[in-house]
């Protein structure tokens, strides 16, 4: 690595330079750079909007198909993450101010009796990290939990997570009682964790089974972008 | 001063360990959320029959009630305070049934991970680690486990902080990971990468390996890869009995016992020298994987083809040791480094 690789400077590239340069700052996880990044595109007349979708999501979608793909792990997103949500901090005020579209909400939670949530902090991250809003419940979520969240927070998709086979049987308990109230269609239901596979998602109700915190990514943004032209298609 | 697993290791070229703690307390009661580790004082019956049912299956090694016996776990359960009384029991009972099995059999006091993602990730330090691992180690010790065994871990880092708790209660310990993405650990590690961990620690275990995982193949592809490595540490297999399927209302592994009796055997060709189950592993499956190592002579490694032939086929088409992974991504041409 020699010298003038370490000096870049930031404010003297050109938009798509930086944007560029944004999506490698992301990818190996400098929070700082992004902050940086983030305020001279303001600077420059950028809405915080273009700023999310065009160069934030941009390089964070980079960084979900190298972990899709098994070249990134864990850690990597981690720090990814971690560099998202700083430039997300200095945007989310912006955001509202603006009323910038919003691309999408989502609950999630580990169901009741099943308390590992670190897939589940994975997929919150990521989505985040996507430009989603993502309302957190935690842990052993009983089904009231999460319906009163899904009302409370006015979410567009539920996502649960377990992590063991004695506990996932518990989802579909959650979309039957949705069914029972009638709501189950108002929302899309993900669901993941690491003894569960496609069948099973079928099997209990749930639009889709995410395989990992990429898929999860890009299966909600296919459903929460299907629902958008249904509800165009009846307007 | 040797210790019992070591001195048994000298006089055996493989040796079974158990199956799944958790598929066997489910199913004696246990409710989803609840931790097991309190049944150690709860229902030390149940746990007494747990044991029992791996030494008479025909185990030489047997795990303890205490996977989750950190205080970060324990904490789930507002139990943390009783941290070291719970894996103290847990050897307790252990150390009782294995003195009346009437040869030797050995009493690991299972270790598993904290649950918390390390610095500079997350918020784990090194040095709280290492102080978790070694109060449920000092437990574990009192109770009467002849060696620790660490568990389904995923981080090296978090490896490393178990290997400084056991050297501070100064004890002997096996040490496994999770191999359950792509081959690797959750956090990127090969089985390569592990073996080079290994042999780096301080406090280097008696024998590291892989448990749980995804299904039998994948595992036997890891304990290749950890051969190829070319490490001459006993090697440790604990694979699941199969991946789990759901069937009208509930939950079974899909391995049966002869699956897993291929299994042992081909774990054993491919290097292993401790060898058992994890989830969904019960008694008869323990009991036919015994008679298989006991009855099936040696053969030479499993080709990786011979693997998914006996047994099904890999989760991914690399494990990240050969040069047929996915490649990386071109970069725009500068990546920077932090001082």
């Amino acid at each position: 690595m020699s010298d003038d690789q370490d000096d870049i400077i930031l404010a003297d590239l050109d938009d798509d330079e930086l944007v560029g340069q944004m999506y490698d700052d992301l990818y190996d996880g400098l929070k700082e750079e992004i902050e940086e990044s983030v305020n001279i595109l303001l600077a420059r007349g950028w809405t915080p909007y273009d700023i999310l979708t065009k160069a934030l999501v941009g390089g964070m979608t980079i960084v979900g198909n190298d972990f899709r793909d098994g070249i990134l792990f864990v850690p990597e997103v981690l720090m990814a993450a971690n560099a998202m949500k700083g430039g997300m901090a200095i945007l989310k005020p912006l955001l509202v101010e603006t009323g910038a579209p919003r691309i999408g909400k989502m609950v999630i939670g580990t169901v009741k009796g099943d308390i590992h949530d670190i897939g589940k902090n994975l997929v919150g991250m990521m989505m985040e990290g996507a430009g989603f809003e993502v309302v957190d419940l935690g842990i052993n979520n009983a089904v009231d939990a999460y319906l009163d969240a899904l009302v409370a927070e006015d979410a567009d998709i539920l996502g649960m997570s377990a992590l063991l086979t004695t506990t996932m049987p518990y989802m579909k308990v959650v979309i039957d009682t949705m069914k029972e109230k009638g709501i189950r269609d108002d929302y899309i239901v993900l669901v993941g964790g690491a003894p569960l596979n496609e069948e099973f998602g079928r099997a209990i109700g749930a639009d889709a089974y995410c395989r990992d915190a990429a898929v999860a990514v890009e299966t909600a943004k296919e459903f929460v972008l299907r629902r958008h032209n249904q509800m165009a298609a009846r307007a | 001063m040797t210790s019992p697993l070591a001195r048994l290791l000298e006089t055996r070229d493989w040796l079974m360990a158990d199956g799944a703690t958790g598929t066997t307390l489910f199913n004696m009661g246990l409710q989803s959320g609840d931790a097991p580790e309190l049944w150690n004082e709860e229902h030390p019956d149940r746990i007494t029959a747990l044991y029992k049912g791996a030494v008479d299956a025909g185990s030489d090694i047997f795990l303890t009630n205490s996977f989750g016996g950190t205080r970060s776990r324990l904490k789930l359960h507002q139990a943390e305070d009783r941290c070291y009384d719970l894996n103290k029991r847990a050897a307790a009972i252990g150390r009782e049934v294995a003195d009346k099995a009437g040869r030797t059999v050995i009493v690991a006091g299972s270790m598993g991970p904290t649950g918390e993602i390390m610095a500079p990730m997350g918020p784990l330090t090194h040095e709280r680690a290492v102080e978790m691992f070694h109060e449920q180690a000092e437990g574990l010790r009192d109770g009467g486990a002849d060696v620790l065994w660490v568990e389904t871990i995923s981080a090296p880092e978090e490896y490393a902080a178990a290997a400084e708790g056991c050297r501070l209660a100064g004890m002997d310990w096996c040490g496994t990971m999770s191999f359950d993405t792509a081959g690797r650990t959750m956090m990127g590690l090969t089985s390569a990468g592990m073996t080079e961990l290994v042999e780096k620690l301080g406090h280097k275990p008696l024998g590291y390996g892989a448990n749980c995982g995804v299904g039998a193949s994948d595992l036997l592809r890891t304990v290749l890869g950890f051969r190829a490595a070319g490490s001459e540490r006993p090697v440790i297999a604990k694979g699941n009995a199969g991946i789990p399927k759901y069937h009208e209302g509930h939950i079974h592994y899909d391995g049966t016992p002869e699956l897993m009796a291929r299994y042992a055997v081909m774990a054993r060709d491919a290097g292993a020298t401790i060898i058992g189950g994890c989830c969904g592993t019960t008694p008869d499956h323990l009991r036919a994987m015994r008679e298989a190592l006991e009855t099936t002579p040696r053969g030479p490694a499993p080709t990786l083809d011979e693997i998914t032939q006996a047994l099904g086929g890999f989760s991914s088409g690399s494990d990240g040791t050969d040069d047929n992974g996915p490649a990386a991504r071109e970069r725009s041409g500068r990546r920077r480094v932090r001082g």
